[in-house]
């Protein structure tokens, strides 16, 4: 009888424990982390990574979670190889309670592979500033979120920029652009547009592919030297700028005349180059470096407690910054879907319906602590990225200084483009468009 | 002469590839000597690694496959110690480090593996290098650290009085190139002229009948990974300075592998002159052919300069696959 007794006092004991479990489960929101802290991109992958993560991280130890619901998450690391993103994505699209929230992989190739699933897993991808950029179409790719920005928006704001130093978008007029890009989906990404700029204002656009991962540069600066273009657009990363900044000095070339997009102007791109990098510029969009009021809670939060990811001392960097950024919207996209859905952990799908209901305002960036650090986004059913605008800035040999014009991108090229091009792919994959005024109803 | 006539033909082929940018006026003479400059230099760097495969190869008839991740490890460990300490010390405490690597190296893998076929031998340098890449990026970080030797890295105009516009040379390359030059020149000697050097050909030429005389193959072996080590310092240092010290070094060093393949896999002449016909090739072809191929064949251009050095020592080995300096492998039956 007794160990009857026992036996109903331990099977009585593994019931709560378990039914402890389901309910510490059932608050749970699973985030999963596509990131690469080794291989050749390891460099630029560390510190978005750290600020992806501490992001989450604060979030738990700040606010208790998103409206409660505490986050987990899990990193995999990609090497910003496609084959592993994949391998990564299968792995924890079905993890946690509801599933995967939502994806950010930081890398065009892995994007593009794991859109055509998307589909099917339900599951949003935010590409915020990379991926494709007939993606803001949200018709067609529903699952996708391009949020801030895609590489036509940035090759657009640059050909502005040049134009205006040039006194205008017509005195370009003969002179010579050179893109010089990784020879990758995230490279090629830019041509189409600076094609159809090329046509509508008569510049010549020299096309210098860098095969992966970008560290033999030397015949394609001999031909920058051979052709002298009047201006260089950047479009890699990792250590391929820092590579393109060191054969620009080799070959002479003026750092000034060097723009890069907005992956390819954060501290490792032009440290290893230092002072010799001095008057470079890039794009910068959504996240500057510097700190804020979030960052003085990660320090008093995360860091000062013993759970930053990364070094102190790196928080504020560019790329830190915008890993922060990202994971504050896949966050917010969360909470939004929390007013529709209720204060529970949510499915892919259901997230979808926040991220696509994005109204970051200023207001709510201030209560996030990101005031100066981002301008306000606003998504719809519709349109996938939300109001896309940048600045220039430029390395003065020690830090970033942020110039004081901010450009947006000429929809009025952008929107037949990406509508055609979203056309191609619905056509191809048989995609039927979405009919947004009907889901909203 | 019938019988060399498909290496005259590939020879002759890659000459007049050489002379027909400038023969034809498609290039100004300044900006050709530049890009053949540009080639040497480069190939300089390739031959430097491509002797750390040939040695090995030489006197252990292995072939090491990690030797670009001996150059990053190499390069990694100056990189991070120079942080702490002068760079000279950094260079003779990450020689230690590569000689110890050397021992163990010996000690735990050569040693166990002894008369086994030559591709265990190969599989077991391909789990070194993975293990040196994954090691040495947990041990020293992921980054882009810098080696900085004080060299300047402006370039200087040369010979303007001769070429319209001039010449631009990199400082930085010519620094590389002479002392790469130097390095391979010592090692020659080293092997010629000195007893441990010849104790090491006389290893390479018959391991048994070097035992027999008293030398100890076991010694010679740890010697020659010892040496390779150098060399990986070496070109780490100067390729690291140049590029920054990164994981991609490991990639970029595995140009020497079409190197010696077209030079040979025994002859340190071979890696050499391979190492320059595949530098001064890869820049001309990118250079050259590439705007060609883009016209002709309505492609996107780019990316001949990584695959031509493949290609070349793909060509070679149809036509002479001993290289051009190696020994022609004869068996008896």
């Amino acid at each position: 009888m007794k160990a009857k007794i026992a036996m109903l006092a331990v099977s009585a004991a593994i019931a709560a424990i378990g039914s402890t479990t389901v309910l510490a489960q059932a608050k749970e929101q699973f985030f999963p982390v596509l990131s690469y802290r080794t291989g050749a991109y390891a460099p630029n992958g560390i510190p978005f990574a750290n600020g992806y993560v501490d992001y989450l991280k604060l979030v738990n130890a700040r606010d208790g979670g998103i409206d409660g619901v505490k986050i987990t998450f899990e990193e995999c690391e990609t090497g910003y190889a496609t084959d592993k993103g994949v391998e990564c994505y299968e792995r924890l699209k079905g993890k946690g309670p509801t599933g995967a929230t939502l994806f950010q992989p930081l890398s065009t190739g892995i994007t593009f592979a794991v859109t055509d699933k998307s589909f099917a897993d339900k599951i949003p991808i935010i590409t915020a500033g990379y991926g494709r950029a007939d993606s803001v179409d949200g018709t067609v790719f529903g699952w996708n979120f391009p949020l801030g920005g895609t590489y036509w928006d940035a090759a657009d704001m640059l050909v502005q920029h040049v134009g205006k130093k040039e006194g205008g978008l017509d005195k370009l007029k003969g002179k010579k652009i050179a893109l010089v890009y990784h020879d990758s989906p995230y490279g090629k990404e830019p041509i189409a547009l600076l094609q159809e700029r090329a046509k509508m204002h008569g510049y010549e656009l020299l096309l210098l592919p860098v095969t992966h991962p970008g560290v033999e540069q030397k015949a394609t600066w001999l031909q920058i030297r051979q052709q002298r273009p009047d201006y260089v657009f950047l479009w890699g990363w990792g250590v391929m700028n820092s590579t393109s900044l060191k054969e620009a000095v080799a070959t002479g070339y003026p750092r000034e005349k060097m723009y890069g997009v907005w992956w390819s102007g954060a501290e490792p791109d032009v440290a290893p180059v230092g002072e010799a990098a001095k008057g470079y510029n890039a794009l910068v969009f959504l996240a500057p470096a510097g700190q804020g009021q979030v960052h003085k809670d990660m320090i008093k939060y995360v860091y000062d407690k013993g759970q930053g990811t990364g070094k102190k001392e790196e928080i504020g960097e560019v790329l830190y910054n915008r890993g922060l950024v990202s994971a504050m919207m896949g966050v917010e996209g969360v909470r939004r879907a929390h007013i529709k859905y209720g204060k529970k952990p949510l499915t892919g799908e259901q997230v979808r319906w926040g991220l696509e209901n994005l109204a970051i305002d200023k207001a709510a960036i201030k209560k996030l602590g990101f005031d100066g650090f981002m301008l306000p986004v606003s998504t719809s059913c519709v349109n996938h990225s939300g109001e896309s605008t940048a600045s220039i800035h430029t390395w003065d040999g020690k830090k970033w200084v942020v110039g004081p014009d901010h450009y947006a991108s000429d929809q009025q090229i952008l929107k037949p483009m990406i509508r055609a091009s979203a056309e191609k792919y619905a056509t191809e994959k048989k995609i039927t468009r979405r009919d947004c005024a009907k889901e909203a109803g | 002469m019938s019988k060399h006539w498909p290496v005259l033909t590939l020879g002759a082929v890659l000459l007049v590839g050489l002379v027909l940018p400038i023969a034809t006026g498609a290039s100004p003479p300044g900006f050709y000597v530049e890009v053949l400059l540009g080639g040497l230099m480069a190939g300089v760097l390739y031959s430097l690694v491509a002797l750390g495969f040939a040695l090995i190869f030489k006197a252990s008839g292995v072939f090491n496959f990690a030797q670009g991740s001996m150059v990053l490890f190499a390069a990694l460990a100056v990189a991070r110690l120079g942080e702490q300490m002068p760079l000279w010390v950094a260079m003779l405490l990450a020689m230690v480090i590569m000689v110890a690597l050397a021992w163990l190296i010996e000690r735990l893998v050569l040693r166990p593996l002894v008369n086994q076929e030559g591709v265990a031998l190969l599989m077991a340098t391909l789990g070194v290098t993975y293990f040196l890449d994954g090691f040495g990026q947990t041990l020293w970080g992921s980054g882009i650290y810098k080696i900085d030797l004080g060299i300047a890295k402006e370039p200087v105009m040369i010979l303007d009085q001769v070429f319209q516009g001039g010449i631009l040379v990199n400082k930085e390359d010519f620094v590389a190139a002479l002392v790469a030059a130097g390095l391979v020149a010592s090692l020659v000697l080293f092997f010629q002229k000195t007893s441990t050097g010849r104790a090491l050909r006389a290893v390479a030429d018959d391991h048994q009948a070097a035992q027999s005389i008293g030398i100890p193959l076991n010694y010679i072996w740890v010697i020659v990974w010892s040496v390779a080590g150098f060399v990986a310092l070496v070109a780490g240092v100067i390729w690291g300075s140049q590029l920054g010290v990164q994981f991609s070094l490991s990639q970029v060093a595995l140009k020497a592998l079409p190197v010696v393949i077209l030079g040979g896999f025994t002859s340190i002449a071979g890696a050499i002159v391979g190492g320059l016909i595949i530098g001064v090739g890869e820049k001309m072809a990118e250079v050259f052919l590439g705007p060609v191929m883009v016209k002709v064949f309505d492609l996107a251009g780019g990316g001949i300069e990584n695959w031509f050095a493949y290609v070349l020592a793909l060509l070679f080995l149809l036509v002479r696959p001993e290289g051009l300096f190696g020994e022609k492998n004869i068996d008896r039956v």
